[in-house]
């Protein structure tokens, strides 16, 4: 596992054995690959780039190449034990309707993304008065991917408007340090947010 | 390949005994579990690798994908590539002599079908020593034997290589295959089928039938790049010869595929395509079909295939994730429409070259 970088560890460790799991933008599928050969979990990851496609081939992983954004209307409701998607939400053209897709076809759905809350991204704004730029959010405001950057708050709120329940949450760092202080203010020191939600309270 | 034991067809006819044409490549393992079976398209037949001669202008139809150190690598693989039943480049079809009448089957060939293909493919499999396919690998047509191959024979076939293909044909498709059928019959020399006995060929209707069929497997874009609105000479002449670059490459494509192909062979493949329906039994829940076997699937489309788009490919990915098979798909950029399935390009060898290579057999 230590070959998975932290937030994905975390992940390994919510998901039950022998589930059905789709991956959103799966990147190189090391995800699936572990979950696959340690958690017997079967499923399938979305991916649009090219060349990540041809590395999750290499690994064995079922990889269907598609835009997420296009949409997840091929998949039936309720099709997937866990719907995953790490570090694309704040990249997606309209985040809101991909989490509530998301909902839709997993049982249990688990996301992560960069929290923008971070207290380094505040004070850079603070002081610079320009957008954040950090390494993990290395990309200038014209060329950034990261179209839909939001805070641990921010989600929270999307989640209790659109009655999503939170079954999980927590938050790293990208050391893997995950401390109770970052617990007790994770809007302010979290680098990484990591939920795990239950689709609507209410159905709709 | 001598078959005496009657095959009883889809359509309720018999072909009492045929002959199959294959060609082979590389060797068989003594678990007989690395063979690789390369079906063939509409207008293709069983030279898929190499060249028979030095004089040979171009390679069998598959050669960028099947070779040494090739996607379908024969160092590893011993690769089976038959002409179908109903062909008529060696395997027995409408041209071969029907031993009942001394005459040529012509008219009289029965109607074959993907799923009878398939029937002689695996008796001709078991009389090889094959015990399961590593693979069933085709384009357009080609996947659609694939397809039926892990739906009639599932623990059969470990994998299957779906490319540029269709779950079956649309109403267009059919239309078109409509179009060039009427355009052979209503050759006056097609004679109903039997123009065999009359000594002549329905030249003209083939022709027709293959231009029509040539401007669904490009893109408009290719076209446009490979022609675009260029003069064959260097002035218009306002009269109905050849103008135009594109009439003149036409009308060679058809006539080149006069002199190799036969008329009754085209209808005969055309009809297989319309009448592939594998969901057919189970009112078109492919999903329901394909639902207990254990065959892996491989699915490639290519942006600019319009006769399969790559919406007919999802068709069939989304029965499988339905059905919790194991898929993987790929969607290429090409501009080379329905027939880049045969074209060199590096992402779809490569993709298609890491997939054949995780695929396990024995020593």
């Amino acid at each position: 596992m230590t070959s998975l970088r932290p937030e994905l560890q975390k992940i390994c460790e919510w998901i039950e054995p022998g589930s059905r799991v789709l991956d959103l933008g799966c990147g190189d599928g090391a995800l699936l690959e572990w979950l696959q050969a340690n958690r017997h979990i079967t499923g399938y990851g979305l991916e649009i780039d090219p060349e990540n496609v041809q590395a999750c081939l290499t690994k064995k992983v079922n990889i269907i190449q598609a835009d997420i954004d296009v949409g997840l209307s091929d998949f039936d409701n309720g099709s997937f034990d866990y719907v995953i998607m790490t570090q694309a939400l704040q990249a997606l053209q309209h985040p809101n309707k991909t989490l509530s897709e998301m909902v839709r076809v997993g049982c249990k759905s688990i996301i992560t993304f960069p929290n923008f809350g971070l207290w380094k991204h505040r004070l850079y704004l603070a002081t610079k008065g320009r957008m954040p730029v950090s390494k993990n959010l290395p990309a200038q405001w014209y060329d950034t991917q990261n179209i839909h950057l939001c805070t641990v708050s921010d989600f929270e709120t999307f989640c209790k408007d659109e009655a999503l329940s939170i079954s999980k949450r927590d938050f790293v760092d990208y050391t893997h340090r995950s401390d109770s202080l970052m617990r007790l203010w994770p809007n302010l020191l979290g680098e990484v947010a990591l939920y795990e939600i239950n689709g609507q309270i209410n159905a709709k | 390949m001598h078959f005496d034991e009657p095959l009883s067809l889809e359509c309720g006819k018999t072909i009492e005994q045929y002959d199959i044409v294959y060609e082979a490549y590389g060797t068989l393992n003594a678990a007989g579990d690395n063979a690789v079976l390369v079906c063939h398209a509409l207008s293709a037949d069983h030279h898929a690798a190499g060249y028979h001669s030095e004089t040979d202008k171009k390679p069998g139809w598959w050669d960028i994908c099947i070779g040494p150190g090739k996607a379908i690598d024969t160092n590893r693989f011993y690769v089976v590539s038959p002409s179908n039943l109903g062909h008529c480049s060696g395997s027995t079809g409408p041209r071969s002599i029907d031993p009942k009448t001394g005459k040529a089957y012509g008219p009289e060939f029965p109607m074959v079908t993907v799923k009878d293909w398939v029937r002689y493919q695996k008796r001709l499999a078991d009389l090889l020593g094959v015990k399961q396919w590593a693979a069933v690998a085709g384009g357009s047509l080609g996947g659609m034997q694939a397809l039926q191959w892990s739906i009639d024979f599932p623990d059969f076939v470990k994998h299957a290589i779906v490319i540029a293909s269709a779950p079956k044909l649309s109403a267009q498709n059919i239309a078109f295959n409509a179009v060039a059928r009427q355009a052979i019959m209503s050759d006056p020399d097609f004679h109903e089928g039997r123009y065999y006995d009359f000594d002549v060929v329905p030249a003209g209707g083939l022709k027709v039938a293959r231009m029509l069929g040539h401007i669904t497997y490009l893109s408009d874009d290719a076209m446009g790049d490979k022609f675009g609105r260029a003069l064959k000479g260097d002035k218009l002449n306002y009269d109905y010869g050849v103008e135009f670059e594109v009439e003149s490459y036409l009308r060679y494509q058809g006539e080149s595929f006069v002199n190799r192909f036969d008329a009754n062979t085209y209808l005969l493949m055309t009809k297989a395509l319309d009448y592939f329906d594998p969901a057919l039994e189970k009112d078109g829940d492919l999903s329901a079909v394909l639902k207990d076997i254990p065959t892996k699937f491989f699915l490639a489309s290519f942006t600019t295939d319009w006769r399969f788009s790559p919406e007919r490919s999802k068709e069939i990915v989304k029965a499988l994730t339905d059905a919790g098979r194991d898929v993987s798909y790929l969607e290429f950029e090409s501009n080379h429409g329905h027939d880049a399935f045969l074209v060199p390009m590096n992402h779809y060898l490569d993709a298609f070259k890491s997939y054949m290579s995780n695929i396990e057999v024995s020593a």
